[in-house]
């Protein structure tokens, strides 16, 4: 039986089909993927993310503690900012992505993938020096407003003063009467927040946003909007783009990995990679024949295999056939050609700069 | 519920067939498409292509899925709908009319038995 988010039946009602992700009965969309795509592109629209898992680390020496687990590095942020970070096995390769939540030094709350969220527990249980983690999963419930218009549909139901939340920062206060973590944050490539709620208030904020939101045209918005969105960004889903397999250095997110801080878990491996070069990138490219990249496809150079498509789709906003994927470091080059296979058909394919979305 | 047209005949597949003669046009139902959501890809096969009932003969790809399409009878494939390329979208909006597929000129048109009428599709969809 698929676990349920207190918002289960709102998505029903609204007639969400729902389907099973990572053993939760979850909406993959509600009307269509690509109207609900456009909606947090041109608007606002909420995501039920409740699935998603937190761990709590509290106590004298959490920062210390959170520090020795991830990538990236508490002590160069402030109170009240988050970071997006690995949890890197020793090779290097990804347990997990995460966003630590840093409220003091003596508390972290990270957010981890649904589909992790036992093994990144049980990880953290086994690797933490100092402070024990908790589970809070299922203590919060999260709604993600993302979108031009989520900030100003999210002020209209709040005191706090959300022109002072920063990218990556977040506050703690009233949304709709709801006690929330207001976290400037998302997975989209829109400006917007993630909300941290009671499971009990969950669908009491989720209807004061639908209701409050009319007025720009919300949306309520499935897994498959959120994945097209994320895709347009190159943002990495965990399961496609990255695994245990793959370093972050080879995910070309060297940028939440500082080999400078002190040790954590997998930085050995990528000193080491660093120093001998990296063999295979991450890229983002578009088809220039017909077809789209979809995860698993096979890319070839001159008829071999050299790599595979982690993620594709037809970009609902880019309005082409977009993918991103593994593949050796001479073709990763902006510019670079291969093909991918689609069905036992070459189509050629270019390596393009990201995200594919571009802002103006 | 699904729109199944009384003048069409179906597929288990989710394939219509309007029969004309020795000729048929196929699409997909309403309920296929519905399934599928938001259709953004249809690659065609080409005129003049032999297909036998049952063989694939093309796919359609939502933002999220990928699906084949199956002939529903054998013959050879005389017209294909060349506008899906441009506005695949039109297999979500005009499922039984500008969104049609192929045409086929049949074989063997005792194949015709087989295909489900209205109100069979209908109760294989409500038991699916």
């Amino acid at each position: 039986m698929a676990r349920r988010t207190p918002l289960n039946e709102a998505h029903r009602a609204l007639g969400a089909r729902m389907v099973d992700f990572a053993g939760w009965d979850m909406p993959v969309q509600y009307s269509s993927v690509i109207a609900e795509h456009e909606a947090v592109r041109n608007s606002v629209g909420l995501f039920d993310v409740s699935h998603m898992g937190e761990v709590e680390f509290s106590g004298p020496g959490a920062l210390e503690t959170v520090n020795g687990l991830i990538s990236n590095d508490l002590a160069r942020i402030a109170d009240g900012q988050a970071v997006y970070a690995g949890l890197l096995n020793e090779q290097g390769g990804f347990v997990d992505d995460v966003v630590a939540y840093r409220f003091s030094p003596e508390r972290i709350l990270i957010c981890v993938n649904a589909s992790n969220r036992e093994k990144d527990f049980a990880w953290m249980k086994e690797h933490a020096r100092g402070v024990a983690p908790v589970d809070r999963g299922d203590e919060y419930a999260q709604i993600a407003v993302q979108g031009p218009k989520a900030v100003g549909l999210v002020q209209r139901l709040t005191k706090t003063d959300t022109s002072k939340i920063g990218t990556y920062r977040f506050a703690e206060g009233e949304v709709a009467g709801v006690r929330a973590i207001i976290s400037r944050t998302g997975y989209t490539g829109e400006d917007g927040f993630e909300l941290y709620c009671a499971p009990g208030d969950a669908v009491t904020l989720w209807n004061a946003l639908l209701d409050a939101g009319q007025q720009d045209g919300v949306k309520a918005c499935g897994l498959g909007a959120r994945d097209s969105l994320r895709t347009e960004m190159k943002y990495a889903l965990y399961g496609n783009d990255i695994d245990d397999s793959h370093t972050a250095l080879e995910a070309g997110l060297g940028w939440i990995v500082k080999l400078d801080k002190a040790g954590f878990i997998g930085k050995d491996a990528l000193v080491a990679q660093k120093a001998a070069g990296v063999k295979r990138k991450l890229v983002g490219f578009e088809l220039t024949g017909a077809g789209i990249p979809r995860h698993g496809y096979p890319i070839l150079k001159e008829g071999s295999r050299v790599g595979e498509v982690t993620s594709g789709t037809m970009g609902p906003t880019v309005k082409k056939p977009i993918g991103i994927g593994y593949v050796p470091t001479e073709l990763a080059a902006e510019g670079s050609t291969f093909d991918v296979e689609i069905r036992g058909r070459a189509v050629p394919a270019v390596v393009v700069k990201t995200p594919f979305l571009k802002k103006p | 519920m699904s729109n199944i047209p009384s003048n069409l005949k179906y597929t288990a597949e989710h394939e219509w067939a309007l029969v004309e003669g020795n000729k048929v046009t196929v699409g997909i139902t309403d309920h296929a498409q519905n399934t599928l959501g938001d259709v953004v890809y249809v690659e065609l096969p080409k005129v003049g292509r032999k297909v036998a009932k049952g063989e694939a003969f093309g796919t359609v790809e939502s933002v999220k899925a990928v699906s084949e399409l199956f002939s529903p009878l054998s013959g050879t494939i005389t017209k294909v709908n060349e506008d899906l390329t441009a506005e695949p979208e039109m297999l979500n909006t005009d499922t039984y009319g500008d969104g049609w597929i192929i045409e086929i000129e049949l074989s063997d048109t005792k194949e015709l038995a087989d295909l489900l009428d209205a109100a069979a599709y209908g109760k294989l969809l409500q038991n699916s």
